[in-house]
């Protein structure tokens, strides 16, 4: 915030510094800086390309039948336009609506799982005061920087204990247990102003008031955050899946899509209709919180 | 923030200790703590010390018994001939040229990126949006797309290639190097606008003042970017720097799906191999204790990383 507010405030500055240039000099200077802004939107139009390229390539060939989309690659244009990719995979052998689901069901699961026990323990690390505090926070800090293949195998053997292979708590539970989500409810938290909260408890109110109504409706944005977040990392969750989830009709998108792979090899059609029908949630989600999701990639940087 | 403190009256009595700290409130905050706290122990703590048990047996899940080795997984890792460690090195080496040759794109892209975004230029939020889109798709879509269109035989690049008279018979996820420089190439267009939207954040915090200042020194552009920008990004650079290295190093879906891991073995990362030697060939012993050598490697870099960076601030 306070950077962004330099930046703003120090344009108005810039004048004075030059007042008794000539002029012949400052005319070729706008000349010259109308021309590199030239250059500079071209450069980020072309990177903008780049990106956006590939994707409009692969919307535009899910429409395409297998025969137009091996024989005429560089064609963008369907020929002709058929839905034929989308209807194969309805009808098709992998249950690709059921993965789909599978995976929403997954999502929703966990994004709960981690509003509900990630606010409660960023509330007590942000405004409470208690034995052993600096310990749970170190611990939870410490574990951000641990890659999670070391997790891979015990928690393989701990879920299985459990009786959750092939299950949808095996894709969820584990999950949910990572410090991301306190760690960022927690520095949210701490900025709260103190004001609300201390007229609350010469009120009396109670810790469990003052989380429920004072603490989480003022925290609504990051809460926000912190679901689309926990959403899309689920949704897009590869490795731990592959391994865990064992019969077809359990699997979720991302694995389902290697299955696709190794059932449809060459029909690019149906795979990329495959990574569209993927990829429509999370881009849904991209669209409409798109400004929450950059930002909070962004502040991580700055605050970290 | 900055706002607490300032002109506050005294917190409430009710709300202070006498000793002038805030009250302890130890049992409430526990009570608050243990919905986290038993998944973190369980799924967290506990495994890391669990694997630790788990690498120092013999442990096959398939076999009743798991025999304790003490540290032999360890010593057959670094012994030249056993089972494991040529496959486990070969790994080892994929995922390091993985990272040496992902890492600088990786941080030089999005740099460039932004410090173009951080012009005063219109719809900034529009490209910094679209520059950010493809981090959302998942690495399995990631996979399957560029899967086609680096098809060697029938993928669109290399026919656009063609089209523009360039050779259009590249390897693209068949042949080594070109194998590298997929998964590189695929990895900068996925990640890089996590990055630049982080460095981005970072150049808006470099007070003007001091490009004001340069300016009035007579430091032109190129100056001003080493003399004001680098330095100014150190700290957001040197996390950018460790949290790209820890990715990379963690490389598993990329390979996964557009190699394969081959051609032969070649692409095969650390991941892959230590979760198909734990998960699929049930070496859980082996793969715990490799999980665990990887770790300490990337322990190692992440520290020489951090050193080196605050060396030269």
């Amino acid at each position: 915030m306070s950077a962004s507010a330099t930046t703003t405030e120090a344009i108005p500055d810039r004048p004075p510094a030059t007042p008794v240039a000539v002029r012949g000099p400052q005319r070729k200077k706008a000349r010259r800086s109308r021309f590199s802004r030239a250059v500079l939107y071209a450069v980020l139009v072309l990177l903008a390309l780049i990106i956006l390229l590939p994707l409009v390539w692969v919307v535009l060939t899910s429409f395409k039948t297998d025969f137009d989309a091996i024989n005429s690659p560089i064609n963008p244009i369907p020929n002709p336009f058929t839905t034929e990719a989308y209807q194969t995979l309805a009808s098709g052998q992998q249950p690709i609506f059921l993965w789909f689901l599978n995976s929403l069901a997954a999502g929703i699961l966990q994004t709960v799982l981690i509003l509900i026990t990630a606010s409660a323990g960023a509330y007590a690390l942000a405004r409470l005061e208690f034995r052993g505090k600096r310990l749970v926070f170190s611990a939870i800090v410490t574990t951000l920087l641990v890659p999670p293949v070391i997790f891979l195998i015990p928690n393989y053997l701990i879920v299985q204990n459990f009786g959750w292979l092939d299950s949808i708590w095996a894709i969820t539970v584990p999950g949910a247990a990572g410090a991301f989500g306190i760690f960022f409810l927690r520095q949210f938290f701490i900025g709260l102003p103190p004001e609300m909260e201390e007229a609350a408890r010469v009120d009396g109110a109670g810790d469990f008031r003052i989380f429920w109504q004072i603490v989480l409706p003022l925290s609504r944005p990051a809460l926000a955050t912190l679901a689309v977040l926990s959403f899309l990392n689920n949704w897009n969750d590869f490795l731990w899946p592959i391994y865990v989830l064992l019969t077809p009709e359990h699997q979720t998108l991302q694995p389902g899509l290697a299955v696709l792979q190794g059932a449809y090899a060459t029909h690019f059609g149906i795979l990329m209709a495959g990574a569209i029908i993927a990829s429509v949630p999370v881009l849904i989600l991209f669209t409409v919180a798109q400004r929450q999701i950059v930002d909070s990639v962004a502040s991580s940087g700055v605050k970290g | 923030m900055a706002s607490t403190g300032l002109s506050l009256p005294p917190a409430p009595a009710g709300l202070r200790a006498r000793g002038g700290g805030v009250r302890r409130r130890t049992g409430i905050a526990y009570v608050f703590l243990a919905p986290f706290l038993i998944l973190f122990g369980i799924f967290v703590l506990w495994p890391a010390i669990y694997g630790v048990w788990i690498s120092l047996h013999d442990w096959n899940p398939l076999v009743p018994l798991q025999p304790w080795v003490g540290l032999q997984n360890y010593v057959d890792l670094f012994t030249a001939g056993s089972v494991t460690s040529a496959d486990f090195w070969l790994s080892m080496r994929a995922t390091a040229i993985f990272t040496v040759a992902s890492v600088p794109f990786l941080l030089v892209i999005p740099l460039l990126i932004a410090v173009l975004l951080n012009q005063r230029i219109r719809g900034g939020t529009v490209f910094r949006a679209i520059f950010f889109a493809p981090y959302v798709l998942g690495v399995a879509v990631l996979g399957v797309i560029w899967r086609y269109l680096l098809d060697p035989q029938l993928g669109v690049v290399n026919h656009v290639l063609g089209v523009l008279g360039l050779p259009s018979d590249i390897p693209w996820t068949v042949d080594v190097p070109w194998a590298w420089v997929s998964l590189v190439g695929v990895t900068v267009w996925w990640t890089l606008g996590f990055n630049t939207v982080i460095l981005l954040a970072g150049l808006k915090g470099i007070s003007a003042d001091l490009y004001d200042a340069a300016a009035m020194d007579g430091a032109g552009s190129v100056r001003k970017f080493w003399s004001v920008t680098l330095p100014g990004l150190r700290p957001v650079m040197t996390f950018v720097t460790t949290i790209t290295i820890l990715a990379s190093a963690n490389m598993f879906g990329q390979a996964y799906l557009l190699t394969k891991g081959g051609p032969g073995h070649a692409t095969r990362t650390a991941i892959m191999f230590i979760a198909d030697e734990g998960l699929s060939q049930n070496q859980m012993g082996a793969a715990a204790a490799m999980s665990y050598v990887l770790f300490a490697c990337l322990a190692i870099i992440s520290i020489v990383n951090f050193r080196l960076q605050r060396e030269k601030a």
